[in-house]
């Protein structure tokens, strides 16, 4: 049955379309602003008591007032309309407002039809397992609404749910064809906004007192690593990022220019692994120490650093493989050498005065007394005290607390101030591993800064500060190292038996929805078509195999639906041949009437058509209504001149 | 939507046209709900009429009475009306000396039961029981009630004072509950200028007798019910018990006199079989006194039966 879309909306409907609003908008309360998240539950709100009271909706001019107010909110909040952020909120807005114009069916559908938009943007912000759970379900409530507006007041909700599942269930077989058969495109399949990417965490560039120790509090994963043999022990996983060379008295920084491509000395056989980096924003791609096998658009950067030629935006596998005993540079250019003894004048002369007094000693003896002084007294801290213009003097002398980054930074100045080169490594140190899918996990709470010194005949050696001032660092992990009450994230200090076990199987879950579901990228893709026996396939035979496989779906589907259908009477298939004529008459007919009323009505409208229509009713009725016995000959001539 | 089906298979008898034909002269304007207390009798059912007095109430009870020859007796309800009032008393019979049972007005073909609701309960359902065993029991004997028989009660809206309400149970003793209403314009106008119909309902001549009503009664019941109406029936039935809109959907019972009642609809038509046109047109008098609103509790509204019925697709 048709009803107008100007038609009233019935009452029992309306709270269908709060839920709808309320389950599409609800996880954007944990991205966008407060304020907005409290209008838009303020609106609903209202629109909700309006309902159970039987008020009657605001009039036009208050709700032109709200938008003006809520546009200019989000002018001011994101300085702009557009956007991904700005456009979200928009959205969010406009489906809180327009609870408050419920007045038609129309307003419901475009309700309808707004969530379905919003829930689409959810993707932004996360793809993870409970968002897609979570979307899932506001699916089957919006099909459930659409099935409830259709079906009037007699579709109770759970005749409504269990429709809109069954309907959910045979739409799932499709999802998953075109999932595996829809041509992938690598990246996103149209331009997200320009500030789809933002506020992505990890390593910076730059490495400044306190730097680092703010990024050790976040508990986010950084990336996913799977060796292909048995993990190397945590000690030696030193996972590269930027090299910091310039020291200007506060901050570190990377030299920029191009620089001669590095002299490698493989000692022990290359390890094989695949890492899943997250989106950091870098080119780096935090290898292990030191690569040797690197992808295609990856290169060694002359400090072994490997570089992708983009900055990883978006989530990326890749293939690598690392030597974790070589020399690196035995003949280093001498320019390099000289940057890497550069001090900024005039600062921190007391160590400057210090390493000055070491010279003479041999350059293994330099390195000792360096980390014996770290030995002695000084503290491994996450909240050290803030430091001034002569930072490594304080830090040495007077705080003796620091993070990683001050113990890298200030045993590279003592080493520059004693003659050797030396410099600063940017990375993650060590990594957790799950024993349930065999992936060492690497947050960023294990960010970590190192030095590396240039020897004679040696090369640039890798030497670790932290590991002199807190061994347990370096061998178990951060929150080993850390007296309890140090801001670490929850994930990383709660660690008794049974949580930990949680958080591997989730973690593992994770992972292999990452790398299964969000990871299925075109190679994949070409893999799982020449298994299927399909190689080489191009858009082309892509396009057919889908075609087929929905076709072969669809087919199922109509064989099963008519298996189940209940035999139809032939009375009532020739009834609705007549009907269908009267369709293409232009009369319109409701299931809900009977024959005679009908009959009766196009008399009234159609006197042309209602002498053999009166002629089909009357065989019709005796068809179908009368004693049994009756011929269908009569009804089929009658159908036969009506349809003339 | 709910369209009279008047229209009939050509040919077919319709032995009680002229019983509705001279009752439309009486009751003027109100065919519709002439056809359908006659049809509560011919499915040998009890009729309700509730409306506010002067609608023509008596007049249709007096009317089908004189019409089909039957016996007529009409009780008054009031308050202080007591049960024997109705079922009948013994009285010493001094000549004889034994006690006589002198019957009370219940012993009729036709009662009229005027203003059922200004009783207390305990008479009401003195009649009420009558209705439903077609027998009285009074002073430790069972008499049996003139065969046919029919009740025709009148109601006033509950909301008018020193009422009592019919409780939901006994409200489903009577097949059909219907409503006069007001006469339109040309009626009311035509009933001005005779100064009412009382009278002229008292000069009819009886178009058959109480004793041809049985032989009617079962061709009304042999009217064919094929499988799919039992369907539409049932999809209707199920509509009423999922419908939010009401407190509790229609008993098994109800959907046995709406078929009955639809039997009779389709009988004064001429037809032999029962069509969805007759459903929905005795539906609302059939189904609008059992059932009761979500919202206010009171029973359904025209609006809500109508609602019912274009939610229900015709199978």
């Amino acid at each position: 049955m048709s009803t107008p879309a100007n038609a009233a909306l019935d009452r029992l409907a309306t709270p269908w379309l709060f839920a709808c609003a309320l389950a599409s908008a609800l996880p954007h309360v944990l991205h966008q602003p407060v304020w907005l998240s409290l209008l838009a539950g303020t609106l609903l709100g209202w629109a909700f008591w309006l309902w159970q009271h039987d008020r009657r909706l605001p009039g036009r001019w208050p709700l032109v007032i709200l938008v003006g107010a809520a546009c200019a909110g989000i002018l001011i909040e994101y300085r702009s309309l557009f956007g991904r952020d700005a456009g979200v909120a928009m959205l969010v807005v406009f489906v809180a407002m327009k609870l408050l114009e419920l007045r038609s069916r129309r307003d419901a559908m475009v309700v309808v039809t707004l969530a379905c938009f919003l829930l689409l943007t959810h993707f932004f912000h996360s793809q993870s397992i409970p968002t897609a759970l979570w979307l899932l379900a506001t699916v089957v409530l919006i099909t459930a609404t659409l099935v409830r507006l259709h079906g009037g007041p007699a579709c109770t909700p759970r005749i409504a749910l269990r429709h809109a599942a069954v309907l959910g269930a045979q739409a799932l077989p499709f999802m998953l064809v075109l999932y595996l058969l829809f041509p992938r495109i690598s990246g996103p399949l149209w331009g997200l906004p320009a500030d789809a990417h933002s506020g992505k965490t990890g390593l910076s560039d730059t490495m400044s007192p306190g730097s680092i120790a703010r990024l050790a509090q976040n508990g986010d994963i950084a990336f996913r690593v799977r060796f292909d043999g048995p993990a190397p022990p945590r000690q030696k996983l030193y996972w590269r990022g930027p090299v910091l060379e310039h020291f200007d008295g506060t901050t570190w920084r990377p030299f920029e220019g191009r620089r001669p491509a590095e002299t490698l000395e493989i000692i022990s056989p290359p390890i094989r692994y695949q890492s899943t980096l997250e989106a950091h924003d870098q080119r780096w791609l935090l290898a292990l120490d030191a690569p040797t096998a690197l992808p295609d658009d990856v290169r060694l950067n002359g400090t072994l650093t490997a570089s992708s030629r983009k900055p990883v935006s978006e989530r990326r596998r890749v293939s690598l493989a690392a030597s974790l005993d070589y020399r690196f540079n035995r003949d280093e250019d001498p320019a390099i050498l000289r940057r890497n003894l550069a001090l900024p004048p005039g600062r921190n002369p007391q160590a400057v005065a210090l390493a000055a007094g070491w010279r003479n000693a041999g350059r293994e003896a330099i390195l000792g007394k360096a980390l014996a002084l770290f030995a002695s007294d000084f503290t491994y801290t996450l909240q050290p005290p803030l430091l001034g213009d002569n930072g490594i003097d304080q830090f040495l002398f007077q705080t003796r607390r620091g993070f990683c980054e001050h113990f890298a930074a200030a045993f590279v100045v003592l080493m520059r101030a004693a003659d050797i080169p030396a410099r600063v490594v940017g990375g993650y140190q060590g990594g957790e591993f799950n024993p349930l899918d065999d992936h060492v996990v690497v947050r960023q709470s294990d960010a970590h800064a190192w030095a590396e010194v240039w020897l004679p005949g040696r090369g640039w050696v890798r030497v670790d500060p932290t590991a002199s001032v807190s061994p347990s660092r370096i061998e178990a992990g951060i929150a080993d190292a850390l007296p309890f009450g140090e801001p670490l994230p929850g994930v990383v200090q709660w660690r008794a038996d049974w949580i930990r076990t949680l958080r591997f199987r989730w973690e593992a879950l994770n992972n292999a929805w990452n790398q299964q579901v969000l990871g299925y990228d075109p190679e994949r893709q070409r893999q799982l078509l020449a298994r299927l026996g399909l190689p080489d396939a191009d858009w082309r035979s892509l396009a057919i195999a889908l075609g087929l496989a929905c076709g072969i779906l669809a087919a199922g589907l109509l064989a099963w639906a008519t298996i189940h259908r209940p035999r139809c009477d032939p009375a009532l298939a020739l009834w609705h041949k007549a009907l269908r004529q009267l369709a293409r008459s232009q009369v319109d007919y409701a299931p809900w009437e009977p024959p005679l009323a009908l009959a009766e009505r196009l008399g009234q409208q159609r006197p042309e058509l209602a002498d053999a229509f009166q002629a089909v009713v009357n065989a019709y009725i005796a068809a179908r209504y009368g004693k049994p016995g009756s011929n269908l000959e009569t009804l089929r001539d009658a159908v036969a001149r009506f349809q003339r | 939507m709910l369209k009279d089906a008047f229209s009939a298979i050509a040919g077919s008898p319709r032995p009680f046209d002229p019983v509705l034909e001279q009752a439309g002269r009486i009751i003027l304007g109100k065919d519709r709900e002439i056809r359908l207390a006659v049809a509560c009798l011919l499915a040998n059912g009890h009729l309700l009429i509730e409306d506010l007095p002067g609608m023509g109430k008596t007049t249709l009870a007096h009317t089908l009475a004189r019409l089909l020859g039957l016996h007529f007796s009409r009780i008054q309800f009031t308050s202080d009306l007591l049960p024997a009032d109705i079922t009948g008393v013994s009285i010493f019979d001094r000549d004889k000396s034994e006690f006589r049972f002198l019957p009370g007005p219940v012993f009729a073909q036709l009662v009229l039961a005027d203003e059922i609701n200004r009783a207390t309960p305990k008479t009401q359902s003195a009649l009420l029981e009558a209705m439903e065993e077609g027998q009285v029991s009074a002073e430790g004997q069972t008499r049996a009630l003139p065969r046919p028989f029919f009740v025709i009660a009148t109601q006033n809206p509950s909301h008018q004072i020193g009422t009592f309400a019919l409780p939901e149970s006994q409200l489903d003793r009577f097949l059909m509950r219907i409503e006069l209403g007001y006469p339109d314009r040309v009626a009311e106008k035509a009933l001005l200028a005779a100064g009412g119909q009382r009278a002229q309902a008292e000069q009819l001549a009886a178009v058959f007798a109480a004793a041809d009503l049985p032989a009617w009664q079962e061709q009304v019941a042999a009217v064919h019910a094929a499988g799919p109406l039992i369907d539409y029936v049932q999809a209707l039935l199920d509509a009423t018990r999922r419908n939010p809109a009401f407190q509790h959907g229609l008993s098994p019972r109800a959907g046995l006199g709406l078929l009955a009642a639809a039997r009779a609809w389709a009988w004064l038509a001429g037809r032999d079989m029962v069509l969805p046109d007759d459903i929905q047109a005795v539906l609302p008098a059939v189904a609008a006194h059992r059932l009761r609103t979500t919202q206010g509790g009171g029973p359904a509204l025209p609006e809500d039966i109508a609602a019912l019925v274009r939610s229900v697709a015709i199978p």
